[in-house]
Formats: structure tokens, C-alpha cells, sequence
């Protein structure tokens, strides 16, 4: 969910909103934020599911340290979406277990 | 891989000690490569929309959102060179090899300042690992700067000032924020940050610790209860809660591998965060040449991570040959010690002595 109002900050300033293409569907997303904010902001939380057990991971540290957020991004798996800057027309998908490299079979 | 060398100092991460060390360096006159693995350098500063406390020196009342952006226009007007989306993944000697976009390329410089910062701890609980459990400073970031809610009904675990101002924030941003959990019998923050949440009608829960989250692929409910003296939850006392978001403010670790990699000595101090790299007063490691300044070397403050830039930026600029009076170092010096005041200051205070004792022996030693 987006903050549109913040009584320190104020409204939000008017931005450059850029498609982003997650599992396919289209979501409209700040150019140059985090892609996991841009997902946060439509409540996406999961982020990757782990490679044994399937268990769901989504941001938890925030600043690229722990891989919990990480996300194929444009066909390239393992991208820690915290620290990765949205893109006009990126497409990210939920990451199984470690990713599938493009050339990868 | 592409080689570069630099005549002058490359420092590591672009929080406040690093950007003041760079600043303070480039001033100095030495070329300075500030290395960030963010879009926008910042740190931490970026997100801290409260006043800092304290005197004028130490920018009081100042946001911290503010103190980045001038340090940042004041290193673009003294010449360091950033370089930002670089992540620095080794560090032998005074050559880090960095990886920038998909570049790899090794930088060496006559001088290194590590200004890596610190991260927030884990705590384990079944569920912890549920998409929703999240650390608090990184609910902060995305609620200040990026201005989006990871939740909207939030579990607050630490009662210290980092989980104190995060809920409020939470608050402020339009979340609910139904309790603060903390397993000491009282809040180690700040009074006046507890204040503020309590006026807001938020419950404290003193002595009390998480069970358990659960939930189908991300957080809805999260279990509670009371703890004794030995830390262990008393039978009886569970109590359930709805929520979407548990942020976990347990404290910080200096993030301190590139310092391990490149060999230098270590203690540990629980009051700091755990194991830091011995430093001298003038932040230098038991490397010649390897600087440290902010949370790698012992969690503090932001005001006290912008004084030991000041100081490791000088020493690094001495050590390359610049001219720095020493009238900068003894000042700058003063203002650090001036902000380990209080019961909490004190101790830091009495460890950093500590630290730097050790780092004497060791230079004797050797
Ligand atoms: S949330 Fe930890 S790396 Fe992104």
C-alpha cells in the first residue's frame, strides 16, 4: 500500500510510474524504487519459495544482505529485489529454488 | 579483470561515516572514491525522518534524511568520485576487486576507510521465516523513503529505541501498530519515544517474547506470552494476535566481512554489536592503511558514526601524505567523546578504551 499522505513528509510527490511485469501481470511502479517496494505497494510479499521444502521467503533485511528477496528478474535469477532499481518494462517473476538460468535446461 | 589504481583513499559505503570520512579526506586534498551499493548514497540517513538529539555541533534538530542530502552536495563540490550499484566483494591489502552493473574490476588505492555499517539481527521463532517478518529498520526504510507499508497490522518485537521509533513511524504512516513486545521487564529506548507510542494507546507488553507466527505463505497470526526471570514463557499466558507484520528491532551486528577477509584482528564486545576490528583513536586497523569508522566498528549512533568519519577520513588524508593539522584531530576527537555521555555512552565509551588498548598491544607485538 502506497503512502500518498504523510503528516511529516506530506503528500507524495507527483512521479514517473513505469510498467512492471510481475508473473505476468502488469503493475505500475515508481521508476528507480526498489522492485520489493513497488511489489509492497500492491501487498506482493512473496518473494521466492526455497529449493528443498517450498517454503515462502520475502524481504527481511532490506538492504541486500540476507538473499531472502531475491526474484528472477528479466530471465537472470538470484536478483535481490531490496536493492535492485525498477526499470520501465522489467519482468520479474516469483523464484522456485534457485532460478533457472536462460541457458540453463 | 580491469585494474585501476588510485592515488588517494577509496572508502567503503555511503552512510554517514563514510560520507563524512570522504568528505573530510577530499577536503584534506585527497582523491577520494566513495564506493556505494546503493542507487543513491545515504545509508541509513536516508530514512530517518526524526531530529537528531544533542547540540548544535552534532546537527541537533536536524532530519537525518537532510544531513544526507548536504553531505552528499558537499562531496560532489570537493571532488569525491562515486561511484554507486557497486558492490565490494573482496578486500586484500588496499585493493578491493568491486562488481559495478555486471563489471567486475579490482580498484587498488594508497588508503581504504570501511564504512560498511551494520545488520539488523534475526530471532528465531517457528514462522520466523514467513514473508511479513521483517526487521524493523527495514520496515522503516520502505515506509520513509520508498513511502509504501510492508503491512498494515504490525507486531513491533524490541522495546529499545530503534523498535520504539520504528512503531511510531508505523503510526505516522498510517499503519496500526497493535503492541510492542519486549523480554526485559522494562523498555531500554528512550522515554520520550516510549511516550509517544503509549499516548498513542499502543500496548507495552514488558517480559514478554514472540512464540510463534503463522500463516499460509505469509504472516496472519502471531502468538505472544509472558516470560520469567529465566526467560522462559509461562504456561497460560499465550495470547494471539491478528496481524500481517511482526518487525523484529533485536538489535545490530557490525558488518564487518570485508575487514575479516583482509586479515584484520578482532574482540568481542557485546555493547557494540558483537566482534568489531581493533582500532586505534585514530581508526586505523591492525592493517597499516585499513580504516574503520561507524557501526563496523561497534554499533553506536549516526552522530557518533559522522565523528569517526571525520577522524578516519583525517588519519587516512595524514597517512597519504596531506597535510592535516593536528589541532582537526583533537577537535574532532572531543566531539566523539562529548556524545559518550550518559549510561549507555559510558559504557561505549569504557569499551572503545578497551578496544584501542588492544589494538596498541597487538601493534607491539608484531
Ligand atoms: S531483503 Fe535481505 S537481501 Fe533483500
Amino acid at each position: 500500500m502506497r503512502i500518498t499522505n504523510h503528516p511529516l513528509l506530506g503528500p507524495q510527490p507527483p512521479v514517473n510510474l513505469v510498467p512492471l511485469e510481475v508473473d505476468g501481470q502488469v503493475i505500475w511502479a515508481k521508476e528507480g524504487e526498489p522492485i520489493a517496494a513497488a511489489l509492497l505497494a500492491y501487498g506482493i510479499r512473496l518473494c521466492r519459495t526455497t529449493k528443498r521444502r517450498g517454503e515462502p521467503r520475502g524481504v527481511f533485511c532490506g538492504i541486500g544482505h540476507c538473499t531472502d528477496c531475491v526474484m528472477t528478474v528479466d530471465g537472470i535469477p538470484n536478483v535481490r529485489t531490496c536493492v535492485t532499481p525498477v526499470r520501465a518494462g522489467m519482468k520479474v517473476t516469483t523464484q522456485r529454488g534457485l532460478g533457472q538460468w536462460p541457458n540453463d535446461h | 579483470m580491469a585494474q585501476r589504481s588510485l592515488k588517494g583513499i577509496a572508502v567503503v559505503g555511503g552512510g554517514p561515516a563514510g560520507l563524512m570520512a570522504a568528505l573530510t579526506a577530499a577536503r584534506h586534498g585527497a582523491a577520494v572514491v566513495l564506493v556505494d551499493e546503493n542507487a543513491e548514497p545515504g545509508g541509513q540517513l536516508r530514512k530517518q525522518i526524526h531530529k537528531f538529539f544533542g547540540s548544535k555541533a552534532h546537527r541537533a534538530g536536524v532530519r537525518g534524511y537532510r544531513i544526507a542530502q548536504e553531505l552528499i552536495s558537499d562531496c560532489t563540490a570537493a571532488g569525491v568520485e562515486l561511484l554507486g550499484q557497486s558492490v565490494v566483494f573482496s578486500l586484500r591489502e588496499c585493493t578491493l576487486d568491486l562488481l559495478q552493473k555486471d563489471d567486475a574490476f579490482n580498484l587498488k588505492a594508497d588508503a581504504i576507510i570501511l564504512a560498511t555499517g551494520a545488520s539488523e539481527n534475526a530471532l528465531a521463532f517457528p514462522g520466523c521465516t514467513l514473508p511479513g517478518v521483517m526487521g524493523a529498520g527495514a520496515a522503516q526504510t520502505f515506509v520513509n523513503l520508498h513511502r509504501v507499508l510492508p503491512g498494515r497490522r504490525v507486531l513491533m518485537v524490541g522495546g529499545g529505541n530503534v523498535g520504539l521509533i520504528v512503531a511510531y513511524q508505523l503510526l505516522q504512516a498510517g499503519a496500526e501498530v497493535v503492541g510492542v513486545v519486549e523480554a526485559l521487564p522494562y523498555l531500554s529506548g528512550y522515554q520520550v519515544h516510549a511516550a509517544k507510542i503509549k499516548r498513542a494507546g499502543v500496548p507495552i507488553w514488558t517480559s514478554h517474547t514472540v512464540l510463534e507466527a503463522r500463516g499460509d505463505q505469509e504472516v496472519q497470526e502471531v502468538t505472544i506470552a509472558a516470560i520469567d526471570d529465566h526467560f522462559h514463557p509461562l504456561p497460560g499466558s499465550e495470547r494471539t494476535l491478528a496481524v500481517d507484520t511482526v518487525c523484529l528491532a533485536v538489535g545490530l551486528t557490525p558488518l564487518a566481512e570485508l575487514a575479516w577477509q583482509a586479515g584484520c584482528r578482532f574482540c568481542y564486545q557485546g555493547a557494540l554489536g558483537g566482534y568489531v576490528p581493533l582500532h586505534s583513536d585514530n581508526m586505523e586497523t591492525t592493517l597499516p592503511h585499513v580504516y574503520v569508522a561507524g557501526d563496523i566498528a561497534g554499533v553506536e549512533e549516526a552522530s557518533t558514526a559522522l565523528e569517526e568519519g571525520a577522524i578516519a577520513g583525517l588519519a587516512a588524508a595524514a597517512a597519504i601524505g596531506c597535510p592535516v593539522p593536528i589541532a582537526e584531530f583533537d577537535a574532532a576527537q572531543e566531539r566523539l567523546v562529548s556524545l559518550r555521555k550518559g549510561p549507555f555512552g559510558d559504557i561505549r565509551q569504557l569499551v572503545k578504551s578497551e578496544i584501542v588498548k588492544r589494538w596498541a598491544d597487538c601493534r607491539v607485538v608484531e
